[in-house]
C-alpha cells in the first residue's frame, strides 16, 4: 500500500490519520502508544516490523510540549508509516512507556531521546545518557538550554565560557 | 726501542697556535642549553589527530612538507614516548577527560600545541557539544590559527615552539 490507500486503511483503526505527500502520520495519545505499535506491527497487511528512528521535538509554546515520532518501515511491504504522541509540559521530566518489549532497536534511540530531551521511558532496561557525558546537568535540544556560552564539564570542575573568565 | 716525548716542545706549532686550535674547534656551552637543543631537535609528537586539523596534520609530517627535517616524523602512538601533543581538531566534552589523561601520561618535558580555532577557542561550534578552548583542560604553548592551519602554518607554530624550547633553557 502506498500514500493515500494506506492511510485510508490505517485511518479504520487511527482516526487521527494524515497523508501529505505520500507521507503518512498518524497521531496516537500517549497511553495508547505501545498498543498501536503492537496493533501496527502484528497486522499481516502493515507488518510494521523495522523501527527506524524515534526522534523528538520541543516546542515550549506549545500543549503538549514534547512530541515524539516514530518512524517505521515495513521490510515485507517497503511502505512506511510516522507514529506521533505529544506530552503535556506537566509533570517535568515527561514520562512515556518504552516499546523496547515490542522494537529491541530502540534500546539506544529511546536513550538518545532521553539524553537530549530528558523524556522518561517507562520500562526501559537501562535508561542513561548515550551521548552525553554522565554528570551532564540538562538536556541540550531543550529549547530553554543555553544555546551559546556553554561551561566546561570536566570531571567536576567549573570552567566558565570564554566572555566569562576575565581573560 | 723506548721513546720519551720532550715536555714543552710542539714541533711545527707554538702554544699560541694550540689555543687559537681549541678555541675553534671546541664548542663550549652549558647542560641546559645542550639538553634544549637535542630536545628541539627531535620532538616527537603524540598522535592525537581529532578532526580536519588532522588531516593538515599528517600532511604536514608526509612527503610535501616533511617534518622530518626537525626530527619529528616518528608520531608517537604511545603518549609514553612523546614530548608534544598536537591537539589537531575540536575537543568534544567526552573527549575532555580523555585527552587530559593521555597529557597526564606523557613524560616531562612535555609541550601542547593548539591546532585550529577549534582547539583553541571552540571556533565556530559555540555550543554544548565541545569545549571552549583546549587550555581549559591542559596547559597550551603556541596556538596555531587557522580553519583548518596550512602545513606551513603549523610548521611555523612548531618552529616557534622550538624558539621557546631554547630560549627557556636559557632562563633557567
Amino acid at each position: 500500500m502506498r500514500g493515500a490507500d494506506l492511510a485510508a486503511r490505517l485511518r479504520n483503526r487511527f482516526p487521527d490519520t494524515q497523508e501529505f505527500r505520500g507521507e503518512v502520520t498518524v497521531t496516537v495519545q500517549p497511553h495508547d502508544l505501545t498498543e498501536a505499535l503492537r496493533y501496527l506491527q502484528d497486522e499481516p497487511d502493515l507488518s510494521f516490523r523495522f523501527l527506524s528512528d524515534v526522534t523528538a521535538s520541543d516546542w515550549p509554546e506549545l500543549v503538549p510540549r514534547f512530541w515524539l515520532a516514530y518512524h517505521l518501515l515495513s521490510i515485507e511491504h517497503t511502505h512506511r508509516v510516522r507514529v506521533k504522541t505529544g506530552l503535556p509540559p506537566d509533570p517535568d521530566p515527561p514520562h512515556v512507556a518504552s516499546v523496547v518489549g515490542a522494537y529491541p532497536t530502540a534500546d539506544w534511540i529511546e536513550r538518545e531521546v532521553f539524553d537530549f530531551f530528558g523524556v522518561v521511558f517507562d520500562g526501559h532496561p537501562d535508561l542513561r545518557r548515550i551521548e552525553m557525558p554522565e554528570g551532564w546537568v540538562g538536556h541540550p535540544l531543550r529549547k530553554d538550554h543555553p544555546l551559546s556560552g556553554v561551561n566546561t564539564q570536566y570531571k567536576g570542575a567549573f570552567i566558565p565560557p570564554p566572555d566569562q573568565r576575565g581573560l | 726501542m723506548p721513546v720519551q716525548r720532550v715536555a714543552g716542545i710542539h714541533p711545527g706549532q707554538t702554544e699560541a697556535d694550540v689555543q687559537e686550535e681549541v678555541h675553534r674547534g671546541v664548542l663550549l656551552t652549558t647542560i641546559g642549553k645542550a639538553l634544549a637543543w637535542a630536545r628541539k631537535n627531535s620532538m616527537w609528537p603524540a598522535t592525537f589527530g581529532l578532526a580536519c586539523c588532522a588531516i593538515e596534520m599528517m600532511a604536514a609530517g608526509a612527503a610535501d612538507y616533511d617534518l622530518s627535517r626537525w626530527g619529528m616524523e616518528i608520531f608517537r602512538a604511545s603518549p609514553r614516548q612523546a614530548d608534544l601533543m598536537i591537539v589537531a581538531g575540536r575537543v568534544s566534552q567526552k573527549m575532555g577527560p580523555v585527552l587530559r589523561h593521555i597529557y597526564d601520561q606523557m613524560p616531562e618535558p612535555k609541550w601542547v600545541i593548539s591546532m585550529g580555532v577549534c582547539a583553541s577557542t571552540g571556533g565556530m561550534f559555540n555550543n554544548y557539544g565541545l569545549i571552549q578552548g583546549v587550555d581549559t583542560i591542559v596547559p597550551v604553548d603556541i596556538y596555531v590559527p587557522g580553519c583548518p592551519p596550512r602545513p606551513e602554518m603549523l610548521m611555523y607554530g612548531i618552529l616557534r615552539l622550538h624558539d621557546k624550547v631554547q630560549r627557556e633553557a636559557r632562563i633557567n
